[in-house]
């Protein structure tokens, strides 16, 4: 019997090691459900999910809804683009407005970090943090972690390196807290003014020299640079971010290893990843969307079953 | 704790015995059937039944595990979720008569579910139920097991314990009515 310690997933801080070990074996049955000829099982069927989008997403909205929907758990969407919140409405009330009729799980990403924290304060429903700014994205992490524990069969002592834009990702945060809950090390690589200022309080390694980080790791999690997230400039250009830290079959080849590599999309092909590697063998990128799915299954069915 | 044995090793060896003597007069060499042990403790009593079968025929059975956690109308309505189980079926089920196997039948709410995660490998010719231990006058359910090793009248303040030799801290096959722990 398992209960998740947690009635909201606002970040892999506030989990356990067991909660991410339930969360695991949970997944692994949903895997095994969505490979079925029929891929829905009826578990959610009393229960209403708000998909809340304050900012764009195409995965990870598609794999909320599917993982909903193989649930049998009723959907409705919501984007800000073309909502309420343009008129001046705040997010409170905007919550509010969906949940009073009679929404029992809000799945929501926003621009701003904490956002989902804020709103667990003011609301019962059961809320799943979809991505917070720049501060967490649990979901992701836990399906980036599921994908090595399948490769590579344990996450535990194995060395990862999350490489890129560790600044600005909210991906790098949520990796780095499983990662280590977990057992496994953690380096993060990528141009200096892209690492955070506190990087050396989260205990992880800090190397510059992506040759040397690919060199020491077993698996390579490479992150895109966020355009959209940097006012100021970071780097000269993306032709040389691509020379000094974009990562090519050549180079892989030129270590003394086979290492995994992993993205968590949108890949900018030819920037941080050449082709030759997102589409080799060596790469899990399309099985970390797979696992994504089960992941979502796992974590809306454990936090349905803590609701009372 | 009070508890009176309805089953021990000698006599559950021989209700077995029966019990797939029984499955054989319907089931012929299985060529059209498979059995599926249902999750979390039905599947040691299929084992048994699998390997006791090949005592009398020489085809090997198709047997598989199910498990209906996802399924079960008792969601959200309990105080802890129940852990889903690994569920192996390497075969199909497609047209073939398919024997659910449980240690003990009581509401019959866990074969419906059965039944609704067994339809998700395809429809079956026919679907049958045993059971080793069926609890007389307690089905919330229209259902009813094909095969039953042992009726046994008890009261809903008592439970049936099925206890396996090589499970923890077990060295023979018994089955005990017993009260429930307060």
């Amino acid at each position: 019997m398992g209960q998740l310690s947690t009635k909201h997933l606002l970040g892999i801080k506030g989990l356990t090691a067991e909660d991410i070990q339930l969360i695991f074996e949970t997944a692994d049955e949903f895997k095994d459900v969505i490979n079925r000829p029929i891929k829905k099982v009826p578990s959610l069927r009393d229960i209403t999910i708000a998909n809340v989008f304050f900012e764009n997403s195409t995965r990870t909205k598609l794999s909320f809804e599917l993982a909903e929907k193989r649930l049998s758990a009723d959907v409705i969407n919501f984007s800000s683009g073309n909502s309420s919140v343009k008129k001046g409405e705040t997010l409170l009330d905007t919550v509010n407005n969906i949940l009073s009729m009679k929404v029992d799980m809000i799945v929501m990403r926003h621009s701003s970090p904490g956002a989902p924290h804020f709103l667990s304060n003011h609301i019962k429903a059961n809320i799943v943090n979809a991505g917070d700014g720049t501060h967490e994205h649990p979901t992701q992490a836990l399906l980036d972690t599921f994908s090595i524990r399948e490769k590579l069969g344990d996450v535990a002592g194995k060395k990862v390196a999350i490489i890129g834009d560790i600044l600005h990702s909210r991906v790098a945060l949520s990796n780095i807290f499983a990662l280590q809950k977990l057992g496994a090390e953690v380096m993060v690589c990528g141009p200096i003014t892209l690492l955070p200022k506190y990087i050396d309080s989260l205990g992880v390694k800090v190397e510059l020299d992506v040759r040397k980080a690919l060199q020491w790791c077993d698996v390579a999690n490479v992150l895109r640079i966020q355009l959209e997230r940097q006012h100021l400039k970071y780097f000269p250009s993306l032709r040389e971010y691509s020379l000094y830290y974009g990562i090519n079959k050549a180079l892989l080849n030129s270590l003394d290893k086979e290492i995994t590599v992993m993205h968590p999309g949108p890949i900018n092909r030819g920037v941080e990843l050449a082709s030759d590697v997102a589409d080799s063998d060596q790469a899990i990128i399309l099985n970390q969307v797979e696992n994504g799915v089960a992941i979502r299954m796992a974590v809306l069915y454990l936090l349905a079953s803590v609701s009372k | 704790m009070q508890r009176r044995l309805l089953l021990g090793q000698p006599q559950l060896a021989i209700t077995i015995g029966r019990l797939c003597q029984e499955l054989i007069e319907n089931h012929q060499n299985f060529e059209h059937s498979v059995i599926l042990g249902l999750q979390p403790r039905g599947i040691y009593l299929a084992d048994r039944i699998a390997a006791r079968l090949s005592d009398f025929i020489s085809t090997k059975v198709d047997l598989g595990y199910l498990d209906a956690t996802f399924y079960r109308d008792d969601f959200r309505r309990r105080d802890t979720p129940v852990k889903a189980n690994e569920t192996k079926i390497d075969f199909l089920i497609e047209g073939r008569k398919v024997i659910l196997v449980d240690d003990v039948f009581y509401t019959g709410r866990s074969v419906r579910a059965a039944m609704d995660a067994m339809i998700a490998f395809g429809r079956p010719a026919r679907v049958e139920l045993l059971t080793l231990v069926k609890r007389k006058y307690a089905a919330h359910v229209p259902i009813e097991p094909d095969y039953i090793g042992k009726d046994v009248n008890t009261l809903e303040s008592q439970q049936v314990v099925v206890e396996w030799e090589g499970q923890e801290g077990i060295t023979e096959d018994n089955i005990w009515l017993q009260n429930k722990e307060d």
